[in-house]
């Protein structure tokens, strides 16, 4: 086990200090680039605070959708040919409820103010 | 200096042109540059745009038109009436500037945000998904024994090409596999007619100005095909820039983008251009994962690129939006 602060509090940190105190330093393409760093930081927080979560989730929807085991990359794939070969389609049961939710745990990593994430949001996830 | 080589350019081919200064380089692709400058000339000084490869840049991408078909294309566009820089020279070995061309500047706005959002082109928005519509027509209506030599894609082989660059990315994504299989089943099979298709055409790569549209402009993509993806594409949201309930661009609806197509006197097909959004929103989910390749192995490893390859997963929301809608 790792010691403490944990990678999430660490990371939120640099984000701050970027965020409050140096972006009022500098202007043009470098302010620019800055923003792009602390979206990168506000990003990887995301993550890391909701990775584990929405994976363990996301590989028990794929057991159930696949009858079979294995890591989150590799029911993705598998799932990822299944649909490829047409074995597996929109009449599957719960194989749309899986695409929704799957996408939605990426977009509130990802780019959580993207507006049509924010609309399904709305509709109760 | 490029100022130097503009400047002796100018003087070859610009009756009274004096040189050229105030250079300033836009962008900066890969194989492509985009400068400004102005033309020193007794009556005034005159806006110009330079776009060009310069020397010993390796060939185009194999989807790009090349800028020598840029150059033509932009020209005929003008001469047709329908909003275009003017192009004022097409660069020969003497300029000593690479391939490329020399276009007339056309001021204005092509901030797709600002564009939606400022005060300034708050009287024009209304009236810009219809505007588009016309423009379309007009570019579908060039007059095809002029066109200078393009690729011909159809859907089908769109959709072939497509699957090959996602596979090549080895990314699997069930809901790209769901979008390939979803335009096999819906491939509309060979357009009626083939036409120029622009091939970008979007908010973002229009001037405009408060009085509406001024240029359409990037061509890099330009080819032959069902004139319909044009239209698809302009409606991708990616496109949207936020206005999610406005298709056109962020400016209005499918109906208005039709009728200003329509009213032009050309015939729109909305279940193809259903295909074409769907297509145009895989294309763009596609791209972002070639950034995402391009940052992890390739000469650009910007923050900016790798930031691209996470924009991949607003184009899956808005596949299923398309494909699987949740009730409304």
């Amino acid at each position: 086990m790792q010691d403490e602060p944990t990678p999430i509090e660490l990371t939120k940190a640099v984000a701050d200090f970027l965020r409050n105190d140096i972006t009022p330093l500098i202007s043009g393409h470098q302010a620019f680039k800055l923003r792009v760093a602390v979206n990168i930081l506000d990003l990887v927080t995301r993550q890391l605070t909701r990775e584990q979560g929405s994976d363990a989730k996301e590989v028990e929807r794929l057991r159930a959708l696949l009858g079979a085991d294995g890591s989150v990359g590799d029911l993705n794939r598998a799932l990822a040919e299944r649909i490829a070969k047409g074995d597996v389609d929109l009449t599957t049961p719960g194989l749309a409820e899986h695409l929704w939710q799957t996408t939605m745990d990426k977009l509130a990593v990802d780019q959580p103010n993207y507006a049509s994430y924010k609309r399904e949001l709305s509709r109760g996830g | 200096m490029i100022e130097a080589e503009l400047s002796r350019s100018v003087a070859r081919w610009c009756p009274g042109a004096t040189g050229a200064t105030g250079a300033a380089k836009l962008s900066g692709g890969a194989s492509q540059e985009t400068w400004r400058f102005d033309i020193l000339h007794p009556d005034g000084p005159i806006g110009a745009i330079l776009r060009r490869s310069p020397k010993g840049y390796g060939a185009a991408p194999t989807r790009a038109a090349g800028l020598a078909a840029e150059a033509q294309l932009m020209q005929l566009t003008y001469e047709a009436g329908v909003p275009s820089p003017r192009v004022m020279h097409v660069l020969v070995p003497e300029d000593e500037l690479g391939t490329g061309f020399i276009m007339q500047r056309v001021e204005g706005e092509t901030i797709a945000r600002k564009i939606l959002r400022d005060e300034e082109f708050a009287a024009a928005r209304p009236r810009l998904a219809r505007q588009i519509g016309g423009v379309l027509a007009g570019l579908h209506r060039l007059p095809q024994d002029k066109l200078p030599e393009l690729r011909s894609r159809s859907a089908t082989q769109e959709i072939s090409e497509f699957e090959r660059d996602y596979r090549s990315l080895n990314w699997p994504k069930p809901v790209f596999e769901l979008a390939l299989r979803w335009l096999r089943d819906h491939d509309p099979g060979p357009s009626d007619e083939e036409t120029l298709v622009h091939g970008d055409f979007r908010n973002g790569n229009m001037i405009i100005g408060p009085d509406g549209i001024r240029a359409v402009l990037d061509w890099e993509l330009a080819h032959l095909g069902d004139p319909m993806e044009d239209l698809g594409w302009v409606c991708v949201n990616s496109w949207r820039f936020g206005e999610i309930d406005k298709p056109a661009g962020g400016f209005g609806s499918r109906e208005e983008l039709f009728a200003g197509y329509e009213a032009a006197g050309r015939k729109c097909d909305p279940a193809r251009v259903k295909f074409w959004e769907v297509m145009g929103s895989l294309r763009w989910g596609i791209m972002c994962g070639g950034m995402m390749q391009r940052f992890r192995e390739g000469p650009d490893h910007s923050m900016e690129r790798a930031m691209i390859g996470r924009r991949a997963s607003e184009t899956e929301i808005d596949l299923l939006r398309l494909l699987a809608p949740r009730g409304s």
